[in-house]
């Protein structure tokens, strides 16, 4: 039996993974050089709650259930992942009622804890709040991860469970017989598939039209942000979001896992044509400027440290789509993943493995007995007590060789960063946080382009930043 | 292990310290976060250096040199790839190869330099394209990796360093199409100007500034447009420059962020606040360099490094009077260094104007004197002597506009 997942992100990696606990042979493609680069990449990193969405919504059954699923997740795929809760604010009596019909949709999809607070409470807790707040709906449940790196992780854990990765090909078209596709033809090659499982985030339409199978159709809906440096870190101890409306959660302020504070997203429908196209606009981050320094008035905007841009595939039902074809027997769609889609996608993953294709297609799978769920993740080695990254220097003294230093991340890091499959600038970027610091590579992006250029035994002019034309350098200066 | 003086970064200012700590008779540790000695001296292989110091037109790695040699010679230990993971009270902890290290240390010099601004803090919209580099990055990968950062290229600040790559570039093979600067003159020296642009028919864009950049994978085009005098950018003043390449020389970042809850700041170059023998607020910390103020010239940084090393190892001796009088900016000073006078040293004074001037009239105590052309981009160094600050319990520096 062979399963075929179309697309790395969040969705294809967790699924991939859990395909990876069944004796079957799983092939991820992906066509980016990296998983997790694509919707994953640029998102609030936010482990929602719960209560947004509406109880009938699909959303809504995968949301509160994906964040429980997280606390263990993280622990066996060793990311970073902190229930730090969330607070949304409001400001008058009329957003107080949007509270409570908040809280009691939440409690309706079986969010635990809600609670709404009254302004005192809310500044002792946040004190950095606009000090109008007048109440907030706190959610002890909400978190905090590194989306990219949940993607990482999942598929660093089902290589070792023997998934093959296929990076850098894109699918260009099926093959099909009975109705059925046999085989998944990629830019460079072919594979042949029993199940294929579709999870191309903004492309994933496209995919299913190619394959023939229905699809809602997908634009980007684009959110802008903006990053502060780790100087303010304690800022705001949980994330923080206003009165949503009917539109978006809003723009919020929330930390990130590293320390900085991320502020946004705007939310802005694009056209089909702008999926690859994340772009910032000085009206969006004007926006985000204005927007969160109403939430927290002393933000200081010196301490920028990157913008950037991400991009949700919307559909016009606004909620997830996430089923088996009709008219393609073999092929899942797992499309519309908008927010909340890095919450449900744990929930989501094993409802596509155990429900749609054991129970709904009526494939019987086998337990693999040797599945090995954990993975463990590249020593940080400024994280540990001094002593034991004294230990590790004596076993390896590139642990005691500092490359990036706004990020601390030693060669160790980046060398193992290769080893696990970085090939790219960004490779190694989201792999160790190196370049990631206030100096946004000042210092190290030339020492880590040489570091690739001697692991990977490539010239310099071959390495990229992120895809195939993205290249750094161009060539020798002189012979 | 125990030093009299630590000298943290092996720059210009950090070397200079550790020559005249060493000099005053402490034991002197240099450490160097880098592979060499030399700093950012190493990738500047441009001359212009050493005009004060060494009476004598260098190159970055010659000036380097002269100093690495006297540490040579003097029997200085410099340890490179060596990173301060800590500064605690009088204890550092140090990350190397062989090990992690607790150095006490009878008095510190810090002289870690600046780190340039980078192209996220710009929030330019549009793509997040390869190509775009820091001048630093762009001037590491030619001049040490013998690399071209791109075929086609735009400048983005007229900054020295932004006017010597716009030459460095051209010079390699690439072809630079323009320098762009939001001020309505050119942020660096005048004779880079001529000897980088004119002089390669490079031209400048005054009041200008980068408001889009546009590439899916590697940057493709790179809009400019006309700003306003709040920098605001002026609509349809766009223009398009298709480059694969765009080159930032947005300014310099003391990088203060090690010792930054030990010591007070310099509130006008937000870099470490020192006196004028470079002690800072805390009394075992001296320092010196780019990371106390942005400096026009190599020279001025490493006087100001010897100054810190010598009274570094002086105050292990107990040998430094403790008075100190606030310098503070006074009418049109935009950055004033140092920020405290102790009496032991005349006060060299530097400092930026905060607008150009055809003539200015700086007042400090009882001194007084006029100078020409004064623009904020060119540090003015000034040496005051004792008589004139005797009995001030504040020094306010202050720049009269003469008609």
């Amino acid at each position: 039996m062979k399963a075929v997942v179309i697309g790395g992100g969040v969705f294809g990696s967790l699924i991939a993974r859990e395909l990876t606990k069944y004796d079957l042979e799983v092939t991820l493609i992906e066509k980016n050089l990296d998983v997790g680069w694509g919707v994953t990449k640029a998102n609030s990193a936010v482990v929602h709650a719960g209560y947004d969405d509406p109880p009938e919504s699909v959303r809504a059954q995968f949301c509160a259930s994906g964040n429980a699923m997280y606390e263990d997740l993280s622990k066996e795929l060793d990311f970073d992942f902190k229930r730090i809760g969330s607070f949304v604010v409001a400001f008058n009596d009329e957003e107080l009622k949007e509270l409570e019909r908040l809280l009691k949709q939440g409690e309706e999809n079986g969010v635990p804890g809600l609670t709404i607070l009254e302004r005192d409470e809310v500044l002792s807790m946040e004190p950095n709040l606009n000090p109008e707040v007048k109440y907030a709906l706190y959610a002890p449940t909400a978190g905090i991860t590194e989306p990219w790196m949940v993607a990482i992780a999942a598929v660093e854990n089902a290589v070792q469970n023997g998934l093959k990765l296929v990076l850098g090909e894109s699918v260009v078209g099926f093959e099909k017989v009975n109705g059925r596709v046999r085989k998944v033809h990629t830019s460079r090659g072919e594979y042949e598939a029993d199940i294929v499982i579709n999870c191309a985030g903004l492309h994933a339409d496209e995919i299913a039209k190619l394959a023939g199978a229905e699809y809602v159709p997908l634009h980007p809906r684009k959110g802008e942000y903006i990053l502060l440096d780790k100087k303010l870190q304690g800022l705001v101890k949980r994330v923080i979001f206003p009165t949503p409306t009917k539109i978006s959660k809003g723009i919020l302020v929330l930390p990130t896992v590293d320390g900085g504070i991320l502020l946004g997203p705007t939310a802005e429908d694009l056209p089909e044509e702008m999926k690859d196209r994340p772009i910032t606009t000085r009206e969006g981050l004007e926006k985000v400027r204005e927007f969160t320094r109403r939430l927290v008035p002393s933000l200081d905007f010196s301490l920028v440290v990157k913008t950037f841009s991400g991009l949700r595939p919307e559909s016009p039902q606004k909620d997830f789509f996430i089923k088996v074809s009709e008219t393609v027997k073999n092929f899942v769609n797992v499309m519309a993943t908008r927010s909340p889609g890095l919450t449900a996608a744990p929930a989501v993953a094993k409802y596509v493995v155990e429900e749609l294709i054991q129970e709904k297609m009526r494939i019987p799978l086998e337990k693999k007995k040797d599945f090995k769920p954990e993975r463990k993740r590249i020593v940080h080695y400024s994280e540990l007590p001094l002593e034991e990254w004294r230990r590790e220097i004596e076993r390896d003294p590139r642990a005691g060789r500092l490359v990036c230093f706004c990020n601390e991340v030693t060669e160790k890091e980046i060398v193992e960063a290769i080893r696990r499959g970085a090939r790219t600038l960004n490779g190694v970027k989201f792999r160790t946080r190196a370049m990631f610091g206030r100096c946004q590579g000042g210092f190290c992006m030339a020492r880590i382009l040489k570091i690739l250029e001697r692991e990977l035994g490539v010239d310099m002019s071959e390495i990229k930043m992120k895809s195939e034309n993205s290249w750094v350098v161009n060539g020798k200066v002189r012979e | 292990m125990r030093v009299d003086v630590m000298v943290i970064g092996a720059g210009a200012a950090g070397m200079a310290a550790a020559l005249k700590a060493k000099e005053e008779g402490a034991e002197v540790l240099l450490v160097e976060r880098d592979e060499r000695t030399g700093g950012i001296l190493n990738q500047c292989i441009h001359n212009g250096f050493g005009l004060h110091y060494f009476r004598q037109e260098l190159t970055g790695p010659e000036y380097a040199e002269r100093f690495q040699e006297k540490m040579e010679k003097m029997g200085i230990r410099a340890l490179t790839n060596a990173y301060v993971k800590r500064v605690e009270d009088r204890r550092v902890i140090l990350v190397t190869e062989q090990g992690i290290e607790e150095v006490e240390v009878g008095a510190l010099v810090y002289a870690t330099g600046a780190r340039e601004r980078p192209f996220g803090s710009l929030m330019i919209p549009g793509d997040r394209p390869s190509g775009i580099f820091t001048a630093g990055v762009a001037q590491r990968l030619i001049n040490i990796e013998n690399r071209l950062p791109g075929k086609r290229a735009l400048i983005l600040g007229s900054g020295d360093i932004g006017l010597i790559m716009a030459r460095r570039l051209t010079l390699e093979g690439m072809e630079v199409v323009g320098v762009v600067e939001r001020l309505p003159y050119a942020g660096g020296l005048l004779r880079n100007v001529i000897q980088c642009l004119e002089d390669y028919n490079i031209p400048l864009y005054l009041s200008s500034t980068v408001v889009e950049v546009r590439g899916r994978e590697r940057l493709e085009e790179v809009v400019v447009a006309k700003v306003d005098e709040q920098f605001r950018p002026i609509p349809r003043t766009e223009r398009v420059f298709k480059v694969d390449t765009l080159v930032l020389s947005v300014g310099l970042i003391p990088q203060v962020e090690l010792i930054e809850n030990l010591v007070v700041k310099n509130p006008t170059s937000r870099g470490v606040g020192v006196s004028n023998i470079g002690q800072t607020s805390r009394d075992w910390i001296f320092s010196a360099g780019n990371c106390t103020v942005i400096f026009d010239l190599v020279d001025y940084v490493s006087y100001e490094g010897e100054t810190a090393g010598r009274y570094a190892a002086k105050f292990v001796k107990g040998e430094i009077p403790r008075e100190k009088i606030p310098v503070r900016p006074g009418k049109n000073v935009m950055v004033v260094h140092p920020i405290w006078y102790t009496p032991a040293e005349p006060l060299t004074l530097y400092l930026r104007v905060k607008k150009p001037m055809e003539k200015g009239r700086l007042v400090v105590g009882r001194f007084a004197r006029e100078f020409e052309d004064l623009v904020p981009s060119e540090m003015l160094r000034v040496k005051i002597s004792d008589r004139d600050l005797e009995g001030l319990d504040e020094i306010v520096v202050s720049v009269e506009e003469v008609n």
